[in-house]
């Protein structure tokens, strides 16, 4: 399971550098949610998987016992969850803005940034 | 997608999915669910009628602007954190008031946390998807 | 000690936040509840700082959660004095908004992002828990991303694009980086880490940690190489939001290095030379670039590149005097920034392009504003007894003392490029005869605006003139705070105890 999931999250991040590389903003955007998606993975992976009761106390006893799952990565990787839900939603809204304005996919062609204003 | 069981179907969903989205809400402390999950179920049952009959049939359902539900739930939201301030607990603390109401259940700062954001959630995925299908 | 009051600075920013979206539509309304709030944070500040100051270490636990489990709140001189500034920079901002930005931009709700901007700053500033600063990280970006991108102009979006996308590549490297710290300590607390760090055996793993820290750090405060993506967009939007930005936003991530690699990863020789090398790049290519600019906001956006590179600089020598130095820089560079941005507005407003070229006679038409101007501008240089001389002195000194002789050829080699830089834009913009320049139809020009507006232009970047005359002139009184942040930010268990409890023998 380890190594499946550190094969995986290899494959995220290979293929979300090599999205990003490309010239295309749609590219772009899948490039940085793939990573995105790597690295929840991977605070996954990095939270030792354990096969193992929820980390919930029996009303019978007062401290947990036996094997459980750690609960704060999965509290993490929510959180991030939400917040890369934000940020790619706008993300999405701005190429297409661009898209627009500018009237172009390719990234070579923004040079209105470096010309003299 | 505007066929006529959809439509028929979709009216009779929307108020069933948003008690199903407050039901979330309210078994969210101490079982699965929440405010988050919850406000997601209740913008997905209004997002299922604009499918339906359109954007502008829901918005007349709604019959405010959606964003207006974020500045109401960030206030629910803040005045739950803020609760605990008042008795020298720290920030967030939980307060809960002890005899369990029928229905509800425990009342507790935490449940008015979670009400504020089922509002924000509400308000931020309607607005998104609002502002998304007008300017398609 | 405890005091659960100390997320104030957080709650009434928010609070204001919530307030200004009630006022959506009435953009009156929300000049004077922004400027109001602005205030109170200020004072809010200026009582924090006090307590932290007078008592030691403030701390406060989330939820009543007890650390390492629950998320800390920490007030520690360092991020009191980083509200404080940011509560400075913050008023005058907000004043300057006023009168500088456009009704449609308001319209949109720029007030309220902005606000929400300033509590992400001062939650980012209070958090000890690394995973509650990558979420305040968050909420600071994805403000920005909304400040910078607000208008929708050609230039404007291309540059958020360039931005959006190195900040949300430094999120992911950042929360990369959390995950493998965690999962080799098992904590997120900070001053936990500090103790677990330290003892663990496998040093090349954190070491690597330690690096996608620094690049994740990196890509925020614009250090070489992974500086680019700043002067392809703080140039772009309105010269209220690049104040702000030019201000604050780097320096976050300066904070954020100089509190993660003085607390968790105290840095061996390979790191030492690692962020000394970068520093010597970094000002190299800011100021160099700075020089062959022509734009004058693109001036000063690669010289905060150069000057990113001074306090990484300060860093990579560790010791206290070093930190010292930087810290007295960092307070130095958010007033004299963030006055200079709002500086380049008046001029637009005035002339109507940001050529240096073109514009030119200031000191004819506008002598008490070019010697308005002249204190930001000679206090960025460093003209003794200007604010921005005094840090040097302590990088130069500990420069030789490290004998790092490369590194102090370099800062002062940059002191000088600075200089010429500003001696260029002095000469042309002020003393050079200038031309009527042609009338443009989309400028709302200076003597246009209502006199209110006028006067909330040149307020603030008086009241920051001032603040920045105080930091050079009482000059005392700055170097015993940082003094005492120096000597904390070497000798960490004064922070770590307030979080912790007492430290028996034993853990340490």
């Amino acid at each position: 399971m380890e190594l499946l999931l550190v094969v995986i999250i290899g494959l995220l991040y290979a293929a979300g550098i090599y999205m990003m590389l490309r010239r295309s903003l749609l590219k772009l955007i899948i490039g940085l949610i793939l990573l995105g998606n790597g690295a929840n993975m991977l605070i996954f992976l990095l939270g030792r998987i354990v096969k193992g009761k929820p980390p919930i106390i029996d009303a019978s006893e007062s401290i947990l016992s036996g094997i459980y799952a750690d609960p704060v990565p999965q509290a993490l990787i929510l959180t991030a969850i939400v917040i890369s839900f934000g940020l790619q939603s706008f993300a999405i809204i701005l190429i297409k803005r661009a898209y627009k304005v500018v009237k172009t996919d390719d990234l070579d062609e923004m040079n209105a940034t470096d010309e003299d204003l | 997608m505007k066929t006529i069981i959809f439509k028929t179907a979709s009216s009779y969903l929307l108020p069933l999915l948003l008690l199903f989205a407050i039901f979330i809400l309210l078994r969210g402390h101490y079982l699965p669910g929440g405010g988050f999950v919850g406000g997601l179920i209740a913008a997905i049952a209004f997002v299922l009628h604009s499918f339906a009959n359109g954007i502008e049939r829901t918005r007349g359902i709604i019959k405010f602007h959606p964003g207006f539900l974020m500045p109401i739930g960030l206030s629910i939201a803040l005045c739950s954190g803020l609760a605990p301030l008042l008795v020298g607990s720290p920030f967030m603390t939980g307060l809960w008031y002890h005899n369990p109401i029928p229905v509800i259940g425990m009342i507790g700062t935490a449940l008015i946390f979670d009400i504020g954001v089922f509002l924000v959630v509400i308000g931020v995925v309607l607005t998104i998807i609002f502002t998304i299908s007008e300017t398609i | 000690m405890s005091n659960p009051y100390i997320i104030l600075p957080v709650i009434f920013q928010l609070f204001t936040a919530i307030l200004l979206m009630f006022f959506w539509t009435k953009k009156n309304s929300q000049k004077l509840i922004s400027i109001i709030c602005s205030l109170i944070t200020l004072g809010i500040s200026i009582w924090l700082i006090t307590i932290v100051l007078l008592q030691g270490i403030h701390v406060t636990q989330a939820g009543g959660w007890e650390a390492p489990f629950g998320i800390t709140f920490v007030a520690d001189p360092l991020s009191t004095l980083m509200i404080l500034l940011t509560s400075i920079s913050g008023l005058a901002v907000s004043i300057f908004s006023t009168g500088s930005v456009r009704n449609a931009r308001i319209k949109f709700g720029y007030f309220p992002i902005f606000h929400f901007l300033l509590m992400g700053l001062n939650g980012a500033f209070l958090a000890g828990d690394i995973f509650n600063l990558y979420v305040w990280f968050e909420i600071i970006i994805i403000s920005s991303f909304v400040l910078i991108t607000l208008g929708g102009e050609k230039a404007q979006l291309e540059g958020s694009i360039k931005y959006v996308t190195m900040n949300l590549l430094a999120s992911v490297v950042f929360l990369t980086a959390i995950a493998i710290l965690y999962g080799l300590t098992g904590s997120l607390n900070m001053a936990d880490l500090s103790i677990r760090v330290a003892n663990i055996e496998n040093r090349g793993l954190v070491n690597v940690t330690a690096i996608l820290f620094f690049v994740g750090f990196g890509i925020k405060s614009a250090v070489f190489p992974l500086h680019f993506w700043l002067p392809a967009s703080y140039h772009t939007p309105p010269p209220a939001i690049s104040a702000i930005f030019g201000g604050l936003l780097t320096k976050v991530g300066v904070y954020a290095l100089l509190r993660v690699f003085t607390l968790i990863f105290i840095p061996d020789d390979f790191m030492t030379d690692v962020i000394t090398w970068v520093a010597i790049m970094t000002i190299l290519t800011g100021c160099l670039g700075a020089l062959v600019q022509n734009n004058i906001r693109k001036i000063f956006s690669y010289l905060i590149v150069g000057h990113i590179g001074y306090m990484i600089a300060g860093l990579g020598m560790y010791t206290e005097a070093a930190l010292v130095g930087t810290i007295f820089y960092l307070i130095h560079d958010i007033i004299v920034k963030t006055n200079l941005f709002m500086v380049t507005g008046v001029i637009f407003k005035l002339k109507g392009t940001y050529s240096m070229r073109n514009l030119g006679g200031f000191y004819k038409t506008y002598p008490k504003l070019s010697l308005l101007m002249a204190v930001p501008i000679f206090s960025l240089v460093g003209i003794p007894p200007l604010s921005g001389f005094w840090a040097k002195v302590f990088w130069i000194e500990s420069g030789f003392i490290t004998e790092n002789y490369l590194l102090v050829f370099v800062l002062v080699f940059g002191s000088f490029l600075t200089l010429v830089t500003m001696a260029k834009l002095w000469a042309e913009v002020v003393w050079k005869d200038g031309d009527a320049l042609p009338m443009k139809i989309n400028v709302k020009y200076f003597w246009e605006l209502k006199p209110i507006k006028r006067v909330a232009m040149i307020v603030p970047i008086v009241l920051l003139s001032m603040v920045s005359l105080y930091i050079g002139f009482g000059a005392e009184h700055i170097i015993s705070i940082s003094r005492l942040i120096g000597s904390q930010l070497i000798d960490t268990t004064p922070y770590i105890e307030a979080v912790l409890g007492p430290l028996n023998a034993e853990v340490i």
